[in-house]
């Protein structure tokens, strides 16, 4: 800024006028990340307060550890949902294809990656089955998903055996869920990443202004940036702290694996989504489905693609499964799997009306879910109970999705 | 006269055991607003879907720029330069309005989308056609009024060096001052060497903007005539019962 005085005029009185777009998106039906934010916030807070474990280094990874094959899962579901369109067996997906990896290694001492490629193949091939009778039978998704949710758990089952569990003894697929980078490597991580992430939104904004757009308001853009990188700052300094009960024996230290992991798939899935044709189509198959097809978009094939997608992203969701039980039993992905990932999708600002949902909204949303999840169980609630508050939080986002949706209404 | 950009002989088209368009004939001249008139079922709406590709005709021929074509797909009529602004909006209402406008045909960098690019050239195009009343081009077509959309929807058939403009009741859901800058915009298309098809029930619109009216009658085409060789009357009575006195019964020429 060359000017300083004359900047500050300009952003002053911009940040309010940004406040303003803010609130006139609201009222368009578009509430962006600010609920799941502060409800997350307030539920730590609360948590925090009422418990002394929830807010230590060992519950904290802990937690990112139970939310993150929720969070993957809901992550793929978020392309589905993006069309309007649900999967109901993404769940039960990923407990097959954890099967077919464990089975691999475990079975057929096959290495990971080519048991994980594998496993990622078949919930490709499950996904297609399930896109081509939604799009080119055009058997609502609800129903063929519903038929898959039953078939899927009898192939876990019977993929299991009788005997029910399949242990995995692989050294990187269990490292994933049960390690952690070093202290030295998580710091250099969140250098890497917040070096990226400030990086692209600066040279986002740059290329706007040289082709003479209005940017983004710098400001704003700097105020969130810097909570963000603070923030994550806070995590990795958190995990950095000794959370081994005895650290004679083993020492506990550092970000778990399954973080970078989920980072990688949030940068890869945000940026089909947002900066891809096909991403924008998948936008326009949601909000329009014939004004897509007018516009020459193959709306079957984008469909298809969806359901592919979701389902290789449970088939990593398996991966997760396997890693944090170090086995895949016939419930892997089963029980309230499923629910907890739409939950997730939906609380971070995923509509289930189609044409709305970001990337980011899985993690927000799954960490939501997980905190309360977790927290009640710290508070020695009964899963009944964890279960009721977490449907009544489900209910109220999908309400507000709801509300804000007939409030954009013309 | 100039030779018809647009041309079809013949072209029919049934739904199972409706017979929707009967030996239809249509010619549309560069330069020239055709005015396409027809009662509520006539058939208007079906034959500009054909021609755009999105119903496939049982029969017909189509000529552009006097060669044969064969429009199979929304695609292909894109492809020749034939653009629809559809009676029900074809917007995507959770998209902003650069988005809506390139949709279908986003402007890459390598495998990433220029948004940039989009912008400049979203923004330019609405200010050719002296669009003056959409506040941000970000904004989401949600958050738009009736006028607004339907002067997106006609930007963006404008964007494509189209050739044939095609407007299905542009001005039905507009107020009076809104109405009159659509049909100025309509006027514009023309001036500037389109061909434009407007589909419409008000008849002082057409008389207003049109050069020369096209009228369908259960599905024929009663008489397409200039504009200055009929009077509103006449017009009427080719909706309303296929003949009026005076005015010839299209034929194959
Ligand atoms: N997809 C379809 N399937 C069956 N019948 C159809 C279909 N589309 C249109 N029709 C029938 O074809 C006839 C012509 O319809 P069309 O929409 O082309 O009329 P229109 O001239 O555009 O009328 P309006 O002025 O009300 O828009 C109507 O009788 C309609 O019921
Ligand atoms: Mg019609």
């Amino acid at each position: 800024m060359s000017t300083p005085t004359a900047a500050t005029e300009v952003t002053e009185t911009s940040l309010k006028s940004a406040a303003h777009d803010y609130w006139s998106k609201v009222k368009a039906g578009d509430i962006g990340a600010l609920p799941a934010v502060l409800g997350l916030l307030v539920l730590c807070i609360v948590f925090g307060s009422m418990s002394s474990v929830f807010l230590t280094p060992g519950n904290f990874a802990n937690l990112l550890t139970q939310a993150a094959s929720v969070i993957v899962i809901a992550m793929g579901l978020i392309f589905v949902l993006l069309l309007g369109e649900i999967d109901l067996s993404a769940g039960y997906a990923s407990g097959v294809c954890g099967a077919v990896l464990v089975i691999l290694i475990t079975d057929h001492g096959q290495p990971w990656y080519i048991a994980l490629a594998a496993s990622i193949a078949v919930g490709m091939a499950m996904g297609f089955g399930l896109g081509t009778l939604v799009a080119r039978l055009g058997i609502p998704s609800f129903v063929v998903t519903l038929a898959a949710f039953l078939g899927f758990q009898g192939i876990l089952l019977i993929l299991a055996g009788e005997g029910g569990t399949i242990r995995v003894e692989d050294e990187t697929v269990l490292a994933i869920q049960n390690s952690n980078l070093s202290p030295a490597l998580s710091w250099a991580f969140y250098i890497a990443a917040s070096v990226f992430y400030v990086l692209l939104g600066l040279s986002r904004i740059n290329a706007r202004r040289k082709a003479g757009l209005k940017a983004e308001l710098f400001k704003l853009w700097l105020i969130k940036t810097i909570s963000l990188v603070g923030v994550s700052g806070l995590a990795v300094w958190a995990l950095n702290l000794e959370r081994s009960n005895n650290r004679e024996l083993v020492s506990l230290k550092g970000i778990p694996y399954v973080v970078p992991v989920i980072l990688f798939l949030l940068v890869i899935g945000t940026f089909v989504l947002g900066r891809t044709a096909f991403g924008r189509h998948i936008y326009a198959v949601g909000g329009n489905a014939e004004a897509a097809r007018r516009a020459g978009i193959n709306v079957k094939n984008i469909r298809i693609a969806a359901f592919v997608i979701c389902s290789a992203l449970s088939a990593i969701a398996g991966l997760l499964f396997a890693s944090r039980q170090n086995s895949i039993s016939p419930t892997t992905g089963g029980s309230s799997t499923l629910l907890y990932a739409v939950g997730a999708a939906v609380i971070g600002g995923t509509s289930l009306f189609g044409g709305k949902g970001k990337m980011r909204d899985a993690i927000l949303g799954g960490l939501v879910v997980a905190v309360i999840d977790n927290g009640m169980g710290l508070l020695g609630y009964a899963a009944g109970i964890k279960f009721i508050v977490t449907g009544a939080v489900l209910l109220v986002s999908a309400g507000v999705d709801a509300v804000s949706r007939r409030g954009s209404a013309v | 006269m100039t030779e018809p950009i647009l041309s079809l002989r013949g072209v029919n088209k049934s739904f199972g055991p409706v017979h929707v368009l009967k030996d239809v004939n249509l010619d549309v001249h560069p330069g020239q607003v055709t005015a396409l008139v027809g009662d509520n079922g006539a058939g208007k709406s079906t034959l500009i879907k054909c021609i755009a590709g999105i119903y496939t005709p049982d029969h017909g021929e189509f000529k552009f720029d006097g060669k044969v074509v064969n429009i199979t797909g929304p695609r292909d009529a894109t492809a020749l330069g034939i653009e629809i602004v559809y009676q029900d909006l074809a917007l995507c209402d959770n998209l902003d309005i650069v988005h809506n406008m390139f949709l279908g045909r986003e402007v890459k960098k390598g495998p990433v989308l220029d948004e940039s690019a989009m912008e400049s050239l979203a923004r330019k195009t609405l200010d050719s056609l002296s669009v003056r009343t959409v506040k941000s081009i970000r904004q989401t077509v949600a958050s738009l009024s009736g006028g607004q959309r339907q002067t997106v929807a006609i930007a963006k058939a404008v964007l494509w060096n189209s050739k044939v403009v095609i407007l299905d009741e542009p001005t039905a859901a507009l107020g009076v001052a809104q109405t009159e800058q659509v049909l100025n915009l309509v006027r514009r298309l023309a001036d500037n060497g389109l061909g434009v098809i407007l589909i419409s029930h008000n008849i002082n619109d057409v008389f207003e903007v049109a050069d020369n009216i096209a009228a369908l009658y259960l599905g024929t085409m009663a008489a397409q005539v200039a504009k200055n060789e009929v009077i509103p009357r006449q017009v009427i009575e080719l909706i309303t019962t296929g003949v009026s006195a005076g005015v010839e019964k299209a034929g194959v020429k």
